[in-house]
C-alpha cells in the first residue's frame, strides 16, 4: 500500500493537538515494532500501534482518527513499559480518542446499553468504560 | 493495628466476595481494616490526557478523606482503584503546577500534597504482616490446589506504581505457597483481561479472556486467583461466553486472593460469599475438603 | 463590590422613603426596595408568575434561581421565594430544566442496586467534581449521595438526599449530564418500600382512609361554596408549634 506523504497531507494542527493532549514526544519512535509485538489486542486492530505512531508523526489525521486501533486499546500499558524509546503509547492513544470525544461524540452510548447488561456489569466496568469511551 | 481502608464501589455490591473475606482475614491476622467513613468512586482509570485534571479530582478527594481521618496510609483491595489512587497520589506529590491547580479548584477541600501512602492489600500482607506470620496462622493448608496467579495489568504497570518488578514477581507465588497451595505460573499471568472492552467491544473481550483461560489450563491450573473485580468478572462471570465459543476450554474456577486466604486461615465459607463466584468454586473447595476441615 | 457607578445620580429611595437596590433580571436593570425576596422583587418589577412559583414557602422547589454578584466569579443559587435581593445582583430564575426521568414499575422490582443502575446508566459518569453539592440551595451533599448510590448503599443515599426539593439545579451543573434528583427519588422509593421496615403509623393512617374515617369530612368540604370554604379555611385551628403530645383541636367533629 502506497501512502502519499507531502506538505499537502501533513496536518500540523492535528500533530500539535496529539502532542499537547498526550504530553508525549512520539516523534522519537524508531519503528521497532515492540509495541505491536506485545499488544494483546493486536489481532483485533486494523492498524498496529507502531503504524499509528508513524502515521501520527506524519500528520495523517484521517488515517489515524478513522482507525479502530485507539478504540480497541484497553490501556493495559504493555506497550508503554516495553517501548525502548520510553514513549507512553497509551497516552498517545488517549489523545487520539480525546480528539473525537471532545467533539461530544461518544464511542459507547450509555443509554443504549441493555438493562440486562446494566444489571450484569460490575460498577468498575461501567465507570472505566464511560471514562474511556464517552465524552 | 487499625488501618484506613478503601474498598471501591464494586466491592460493596457484586464483589462483596472480595471485600468480606479480606476484612475477615486481616482481622484474623490482627489488623482492623477501617473503611473510610466518606469516600467516592475513584474513577477506576487514571486520566492519561495531559491537559485533563478534572478526572483527577475523584481520586484526590479520596486521599484527602484519609488525611481528614488523621491517617497517612491507605490500604486498597481493588487493583484498579489501587492503580488510580496511587498514580493520582504520585502526581500530587511530584507535579507542583498541577497540584496547585487541583488544590485551587477544590476550594471546598483542604490542600493535598501527596502525604498519604497508597498501599495495595497484597503489598500490605507482604510488607506489614509478613509471610512468616501468615504461615503460622494457617489453619487449613490449601494442599494439592494448583493455582494460577493472575496479576493482570494494574498491579504491575506502569512501573511507577508497580507492587513489584514485573519480571521478578514473587508476591502471588509467596502468598500461594504460604497458604500451602501449588503455584502454576503461566505466560498470560500479566496479560490484559480486556478490561472495559468487555462492554465496548465484547467479542474482543471474550477472545482475550479465552486466551488467558487456555494458557492457565494448558499449564495445569485448577483455579485462577485475581485481585481485581473487573478481571474476575471477565475471567469468571464471562467465562461462560468463552466456553460457549471454544470447545477446547474447560470451566476454570476463579477466586479472589482474599477468599483463599480466609479459607486457609480457617474462617470458613461463611465469610467468603462464594455464591457470587462462578464456575464451580464451591465444588472445587469441597472436593479438596477445604470447607469441612474448618 | 462596586455598584455605585450604575446608580450614580439616581434617587435611591422610593416615594415612601424605602431604600432601593438595583437588581438585573435577565440582564435588565430594576430598582427594587431593599429587603424584598427575589420573587417579590420580580413581581414589584412587573413580572407576573403564572408558573415557576409554587408554595412561596421554600419547600416546593419550583423557583430555583441562579445569580451572580459584581466582580465575583462564583455562581450563587437560592429559591426566589426565600432569598433576599442584594444590590447589584444579576439573576435569572430556572423554574425548569430538562432532566432524564425513567419510568419504572416500583411494585414489580426488587431492592438491588442494579434496579437503579438499569434505569440510570449515566450515574457512572460522575467525576466527583462536586459542582452539584456546591449549587444545592438545600445544602445537600449531592456528590456524596451519588457516591452512596454507586456503592449500593441506598439507606445512606436516602438519608443524605432526604431534604431534596427537586429544584433541579444539580442537574443544570452536572458534568456527567445526569439528573441526580430523579435518581435519588427512585432510590428513596426503593428504600422506603423495600428496605426500611414498614411504618406502623403510616399503615394505620392508610387503613383509616380506606375504611372511610375521613370520607364525611371530604364530602362536606367538596359540597361547600367558595365563600364557605374561605370562611372555614380562615377559621381553621392550627396546632401550635410547641403543642404537647396530647393536643387536640377544640372542634373535633371529624376526628
Amino acid at each position: 500500500m502506497t501512502i502519499e506523504i507531502s506538505d499537502k497531507t501533513y496536518d500540523e494542527e492535528f500533530v500539535k493537538k496529539v502532542e499537547e493532549i498526550s504530553g508525549e514526544n512520539f516523534h522519537k519512535c524508531m519503528q521497532c515494532g515492540t509495541c505491536s509485538g506485545g499488544c494483546p489486542m493486536i489481532e483485533h486492530m486494523d492498524t498496529p500501534p507502531r503504524q499509528i505512531m508513524i502515521l501520527t508523526h506524519f500528520g495523517l489525521k484521517d488515517k489515524v482518527i478513522c482507525s479502530k486501533t485507539a478504540w480497541i486499546c484497553a490501556t493495559c500499558n504493555a506497550c508503554s513499559v516495553r517501548c525502548p524509546r520510553g514513549i507512553e503509547l497509551t497516552k498517545v492513544m488517549e489523545a487520539i480518542r480525546q480528539l473525537t470525544l471532545r467533539k461530544n461524540i461518544n464511542y459507547v452510548e450509555p443509554s443504549a446499553i441493555s438493562e440486562e447488561m446494566m444489571a450484569d456489569l460490575p460498577q468498575i466496568a461501567l465507570v472505566s468504560c464511560f471514562r474511556k469511551h464517552t465524552s | 493495628m487499625k488501618i484506613s481502608y478503601y474498598p471501591g464501589c464494586t466491592l460493596k455490591t457484586k464483589a462483596k466476595n472480595m471485600d468480606c473475606p479480606g476484612v475477615a482475614a486481616l482481622n484474623a491476622l490482627g489488623v482492623e481494616l477501617v473503611e473510610l467513613p466518606r469516600w467516592n468512586c475513584c474513577g477506576a482509570v487514571f486520566s492519561l490526557a495531559d491537559d485533563d485534571l478534572l478526572h483527577l479530582l475523584a481520586p484526590v478527594r479520596d486521599l484527602i478523606r484519609v488525611v481528614e481521618q488523621g491517617d497517612n496510609k491507605l490500604v486498597v483491595a481493588c487493583s484498579m482503584c489501587y492503580n488510580t489512587l496511587a498514580r493520582a497520589n504520585l502526581l500530587m506529590r511530584e507535579n507542583s503546577e498541577k497540584r496547585h491547580t487541583i488544590n485551587t479548584f477544590m476550594e471546598e477541600e483542604r490542600d493535598y500534597n501527596g502525604e498519604v501512602e497508597v498501599v495495595h492489600l497484597l503489598s500490605f500482607l507482604r510488607d506489614e504482616i509478613g509471610w512468616e506470620k501468615i504461615r503460622e496462622s494457617i489453619k487449613v493448608p490449601l494442599r494439592g490446589l494448583k493455582i494460577a496467579p493472575y496479576y493482570g495489568c494494574t498491579l504491575l504497570r506502569p512501573q511507577s506504581v508497580a507492587i513489584e518488578p514485573p519480571e521478578k514477581r514473587t508476591l502471588f507465588k509467596n502468598l500461594i505457597e504460604t497458604m500451602g497451595a501449588t503455584v502454576v505460573d503461566f505466560p498470560a499471568s500479566t496479560d490484559c483481561c480486556s478490561s472495559y472492552q468487555i462492554l465496548s467491544n465484547p467479542d474482543v473481550g471474550i477472545e482475550t479472556v479465552s486466551k488467558i483461560l487456555e494458557s492457565a489450563e494448558s499449564w495445569g491450573a485448577e483455579a485462577i486467583v485475581t485481585s481485581c473485580p473487573l478481571c474476575e468478572y471477565n475471567l469468571g462471570k464471562r467465562q461462560e461466553d468463552a466456553l460457549r465459543k471454544h470447545d477446547k476450554l474447560k470451566a476454570l474456577p476463579t477466586f479472589y486472593f482474599t477468599q483463599l486466604l480466609a479459607i486457609a486461615l480457617g474462617l470458613g465459607a461463611e465469610v467468603c460469599n462464594f455464591e457470587l463466584n462462578h464456575n464451580g468454586v464451591i465444588r472445587l473447595m469441597e472436593s479438596k475438603k477445604f470447607l469441612t476441615a474448618a | 463590590m462596586n455598584t455605585t457607578d450604575t446608580t450614580k445620580g439616581e434617587s435611591r429611595e422610593t416615594t415612601s422613603g424605602k431604600e432601593l437596590v438595583s437588581i438585573f433580571v435577565m440582564g435588565k436593570k430594576y430598582e427594587i426596595p431593599k429587603n424584598l425576596t427575589i420573587m417579590k422583587a420580580m413581581e414589584y418589577a412587573g413580572y407576573k408568575y403564572i408558573r415557576g412559583c409554587g408554595c412561596r414557602g421554600g419547600i416546593c422547589g419550583a423557583c430555583g434561581t441562579v445569580y451572580r454578584k459584581p466582580g465575583d466569579y462564583h455562581i450563587y443559587v437560592g429559591l426566589a421565594c426565600q432569598t433576599v435581593v442584594e444590590d447589584g445582583m444579576y439573576l435569572t430564575q430556572l423554574p425548569f430544566f430538562p432532566a432524564n426521568r425513567a419510568t419504572y414499575n416500583l411494585e414489580a422490582m426488587g431492592s438491588d442496586p442494579e434496579e437503579v443502575y438499569k434505569k440510570y446508566p449515566e450515574l457512572f459518569r460522575c467525576v466527583a467534581c462536586n459542582a452539584c453539592t456546591k449549587v444545592c440551595p438545600m445544602d445537600i451533599s449531592v456528590m456524596d449521595y451519588i457516591s452512596a448510590i454507586k456503592q449500593g448503599d441506598f439507606e445512606k443515599a436516602t438519608e443524605l438526599s432526604f431534604d431534596c426539593i427537586q429544584c433541579g439545579l444539580c442537574t443544570v451543573r452536572c458534568m456527567g449530564e445526569m439528573s441526580q434528583y430523579h435518581i435519588a427519588q427512585m432510590v428513596r422509593r426503593i428504600t422506603g418500600s423495600k428496605i426500611k421496615p414498614e411504618s406502623s403509623h403510616l399503615k394505620t393512617m392508610v387503613d383509616n382512609i380506606k375504611t372511610g374515617r375521613y370520607t364525611r369530612a371530604i364530602t362536606d368540604i367538596k359540597s361547600m361554596s367558595e365563600d364557605q370554604l374561605r370562611k372555614v379555611y380562615q377559621a381553621r385551628e392550627m396546632e401550635p408549634s410547641e403543642a404537647p403530645e396530647d393536643w387536640k383541636p377544640a372542634d373535633n367533629t371529624y376526628l
